[in-house]
């Protein structure tokens, strides 16, 4: 960790670009949005990650101007938003269909937005060039949007939608419709692109890789609600809710009892079973539900009793599930609990301890978890 | 030879039911009108052998073809037509695009109902409905009725056996096929699209004009073609609702087949009308075989 990371939102100082200020959305019965306060800095790549019908598409399209708040304030650059029509916003959006045009060629799409500026063409020309080249588009200038590929009709859309220089820039969906690889190379391309232009980036996704992979901040999104903001180490490692600790990742939950002990916090989990112990900072009261979530690859497996562990359960190996570089063990615990358990293969595969059916050993130090209270 | 036998049937088709009675009527065109029964000749008697048959070539003759441009109705007429006919195309474009364009923007639930509504007057005779319209037109017809009650006017209003009643009743029929053509070509168009335009910085007209103008093009061609085309050889509806002054082909044609038993003439009359069609055929096809590739 360097010490001048890019934090704008730990800095009391630094105006927000974008500020959502008690923002509640309504479609009939339906709450798309409920409350929901939150600032967004500049140069920021805030991801919003949510399953579908969280809300998280309502918000970008509240932010381009398709939709009006049904109470609260949307707030961009300090202006409130509230009658500023999409084709006055300095906004663009890079839609998940893509939306290109298809009667135009990859030049002319590109070309659209700076054209109804009323820029001179000799701008325009320079500008467009520049988003061909920056998206390596060149060669395609001439074609139409079905005559290529996916992979470039998704950077023809991302080409339009910076082509303005737009103050902010919505993604809705970005890599959806490509393959895997491909998917992986754009979100470097993506990041890449963002730190040359400098713009700000707000990203929709339901894909937690991707929006783990790009963001500044991920903000993890349940009925209408931003339920944490974080950056994406801090959410993955310190989740505040069960919630996000499902969401992200692969996680073991296992809930129970909390009773204090000196400076830790002991589980109560089963009769007649160790008690785990964690670390918090939080205060929990005796008796109140506490819920343990760790991650797999936090957990140690062993055939033997390791020695000097604060945790460790035995129990049995139920399946595996062998990845290539990484194996994850499903081990079932005496009282019926599965917990996964994670290894890196770095020795070859014949080479394994553990197999089937195997007695085993689980471990964890007192700070690899995270007890939550919900 | 299955492949064969499946291409042979359309080709079959074609000769039996378009390039022979083109034949038929190329062949009336360059004959003699006669008294007799039919009323032309000469009558090809194949009894007669190779004689017969030269003989019955050497009687055909472009007579008529060069009658047409003696008289001065033809060409009038031909030229009426056109320029009704685009007229007409015009007005139907004005009303069609905008009901196609309220059709495509419906709630999904009610674009069946909406298209059952336009296809329905099919299902009545064309010549019904062209004679409800005199009844609407007529000097003592609905609209005048309505309009003397409203008091918009104090005396009826010619409109039956004039121009403006043709146009109307050209409007009135061939308005489905305008609709329908423009009505698939928006329905296609995905919605973001206008999205896309405004967030580029259009406003709601300007988005309209440069998006979705140019995405319904294919469908307002065809439209236009499929009123443009049927309408320059229109007969019926210049006969019932159009005046003295009316002049088409159409029933220049009919007038000279069956007022005039002048079938050769007449024959001349529909193989020029033909090949002034052909042309708009021939761009339609074209049309419609680009915006095939375009959807690749």
């Amino acid at each position: 960790m360097t010490q001048c990371a890019f934090a704008p939102w730990n800095d009391p100082e630094e105006k927000p670009l974008i500020q959502f200020r008690n923002v509640s959305k309504r479609f009939g019965d339906f709450t798309a949005i409920d409350d929901l306060t939150q600032d967004i800095f500049e140069k920021e790549f805030f991801a919003l990650l949510g399953p579908s019908g969280c809300g998280k598409t309502t918000m970008m399209r509240m932010l381009a101007g398709f939709d009006a708040p049904t109470e609260g304030q949307i707030l961009i650059a300090g202006q409130d938003m509230a009658r500023v029509p999409p084709n006055k916003r300095a906004v663009n959006m890079m839609f998940q269909s893509y939306a290109l045009f298809p009667h135009l060629t990859v030049w002319d799409n590109i070309a659209f937005g700076l054209k109804r500026e009323g820029k001179d063409s000799e701008t325009i020309n320079a500008r467009v060039d520049e988003m061909l080249r920056l998206t390596r588009l060149a060669k395609f200038a001439k074609r139409k949007p079905h005559q290529i590929s996916g992979g470039q009709r998704q950077r023809v859309a991302l080409a339009r939608s910076l082509a303005k220089a737009p103050k902010l820039l919505l993604l809705d969906e970005p890599l959806g419709a490509l393959d895997k690889k491909l998917r992986q190379d754009t979100q470097f391309e993506l990041m890449d692109i963002q730190e040359k232009t400098g713009t700000t980036f707000v990203i929709v996704t339901h894909d937690q890789e991707e929006a783990m992979t790009v963001a500044s901040r991920v903000a993890v999104m349940d009925e209408g609600r931003i339920v944490q903001v974080a950056t994406p180490d801090q959410i993955y490692e310190a989740p505040n809710s069960v919630y996000v600790a499902d969401f992200i990742g692969d996680v073991n939950i296992i809930s129970g009892r909390a009773k204090t002990q000196g400076d830790k916090v002991a589980v109560l989990w089963a009769e007649a079973q160790p008690d785990i112990l964690g670390t918090t900072s939080k205060s929990f009261s005796d008796g109140q539900e506490i819920h343990f979530a760790i991650r797999p690859e936090k957990v140690g497996i062993s055939p033997d009793e390791p020695a000097d562990a604060q945790n460790k359960i035995q129990g049995k190996v139920l399946d595996i599930a062998y990845l290539g570089n990484i194996s994850t063990y499903h081990v079932e615990l005496p009282t019926g609990h599965i917990i996964k358990a994670q290894t890196a293969n770095t020795r070859r595969i014949a080479r394994r301890q553990i197999t089937w059916e195997d007695p085993v050993w689980l471990s964890w130090t007192d700070t690899a978890g995270v007890l939550l209270e919900r | 030879m299955r492949r064969l036998t499946l291409i042979a049937v359309p080709y079959l088709w074609l000769i039996a039911l378009f390039l022979i009675p083109f034949a038929i009527v190329l062949k009336i065109s360059l004959s003699d009108v006669a008294l007799a029964r039919p009323p032309y000749m000469p009558q090809l008697d194949i009894t007669g052998g190779w004689v017969a048959i030269r003989e019955f070539f050497a009687a055909l003759d472009f007579e008529n073809f060069w009658f047409l441009t003696t008289d001065d109705l033809y060409w009038k007429a031909y030229l009426s037509s056109l320029q009704i006919a685009l007229l007409s195309t015009v007005l139907t474009l004005l009303v069609g695009y905008p009901i196609a364009y309220a059709m495509a923007r419906a709630a999904p639930e009610w674009r069946p109902t909406l298209l059952m509504l336009v296809i329905l007057p099919f299902w009545t005779s064309f010549l019904i409905r062209v004679y409800a319209w005199m009844g609407i037109l007529s000097n003592e017809g609905l609209l005048n009725q309505f309009l003397l009650w409203l008091g918009v006017i104090s005396e009826p209003l010619t409109i039956l056996n004039t121009n403006t009643a043709v146009y109307i009743g050209i409007v009135y029929t061939y308005l489905p096929f305008m609709i329908l053509p423009i009505y698939s070509a928006l329905e296609r168009m995905d919605d973001s699209l206008l999205e896309a335009a405004e967030d580029l910085g259009c406003s709601r007209l300007s988005a309209f004009w440069l998006v979705t103008i140019p995405l319904s093009k294919n469908g307002i061609i065809a439209g236009c073609f499929l009123v443009f085309i049927p309408t320059i050889g229109e007969f019926v509806i210049p006969s019932l609702l159009g005046g003295s002054e009316t002049l088409m082909i159409g029933k220049v044609l009919w007038e000279e087949f069956f007022s005039n038993r002048d079938w050769p003439v007449a024959s001349a009359v529909a193989v020029i009308l033909l090949l002034i069609l052909v042309i708009p055929i021939i761009l339609f096809q074209r049309n419609e075989q680009k915006q095939r590739e375009a959807e690749g």
